[in-house]
């Protein structure tokens, strides 16, 4: 695998549903009504709609690494931070850029970002590339 | 003056009883089809995807014991005065990889708890440390958790 700084990775959308979000957060353990009790949320906690749960977009931006990497490399850490709350109805859209390569130690910058084009939660990815 | 009270401060390097816990196939299915994942070896189970372990780790407790939003309180946090949680960051470090049939332990400690002025007020921030090892003592993933309050 050829990596250059500024090498984009191929963008990937998600648009998740209530089954989705609900299996995502049953998968967890995860009881928090805003992300399945709509009147809750939108009536008591007064959000738009039913929120997405922070770590699932955090897991959208390790997934959008490997399969840029597929067998070429191993993800070996990833940093995020969760800045824009995000709604069941949106469309979200993962992607990166390479920032640093050094020998096989290379650093990718990612984001998720919504349909405005707002980075909803940017982050950090290092990988190791085989060979 | 500081809102970090002595209470908080000794609560700084306070752990979590480990837990430990069986991987199982099964529980790697789910969170790979819930996550949207396509990879085979994450979708048969054969191998647990990143941030599988957000998932294993997740507290278990009974139902009276969740707030009545359905959120279970985190009893290795002291009382804060500050309850607004504003974005966190998650930093995780994958040093091994984890598979079916794995026991693994994790271990939560309060790293640090520090404040920043904000433009409206005092924030308040904590760390919280996760190491998950397999029963050899070795780390398999390495978590920190940031939150910020205000």
């Amino acid at each position: 695998m050829n990596v250059t700084v500024g090498d984009t990775l191929p963008e990937r959308s998600h648009t998740p549903d209530n089954v989705q979000l609900m299996l995502y957060n049953a998968a967890l353990w995860n009881g928090h009504r805003i992300h399945f009790d709509a009147p809750y949320a939108t009536d008591v906690e007064g959000y738009p709609g039913l929120v997405i749960a922070g770590p699932l977009l955090g897991d959208w931006l390790n997934q959008v690494v490997e399969i840029w990497l597929a067998d070429e490399g191993v993800l070996t850490s990833i940093e995020y931070s969760n800045r824009i709350a995000c709604y069941i109805g949106e469309t979200l859209t993962a992607g990166g850029t390479v920032t640093q390569v050094k020998g096989k130690e290379i650093t990718i910058e990612v984001f998720i970002k919504n349909e405005s084009g707002e980075i909803v939660t940017p982050g950090t990815a290092r990988a190791r590339i085989n060979g | 003056m500081s809102i970090i009270t002595p209470e908080i401060q000794a609560a700084i390097g306070r752990s979590s009883d480990p837990v430990r816990e069986r991987v199982t196939r099964r529980d790697i299915r789910k969170y790979a089809v819930a996550t949207g994942n396509q990879t085979a070896k994450y979708l048969q189970g054969d191998v647990a995807p990143p941030m599988f372990h957000v998932a294993f780790v997740w507290g278990v407790v009974p139902l009276d014991q969740l707030t009545p939003d359905g959120v279970s309180v985190d009893t290795l946090l002291p009382k804060f005065p500050l309850e607004r949680a504003m974005a966190g960051g998650l930093e995780i470090e994958y040093c091994k990889p984890i598979h079916p049939g794995d026991w693994l332990t994790a271990t939560r400690t309060l790293t640090d708890v520090y404040e920043k002025a904000g433009r409206s007020g005092p924030l308040l921030f904590y760390e919280i440390v996760m190491l998950v090892t397999n029963d050899k003592q070795e780390v398999v993933i390495r978590e920190k958790t940031t939150r910020i309050l205000r």
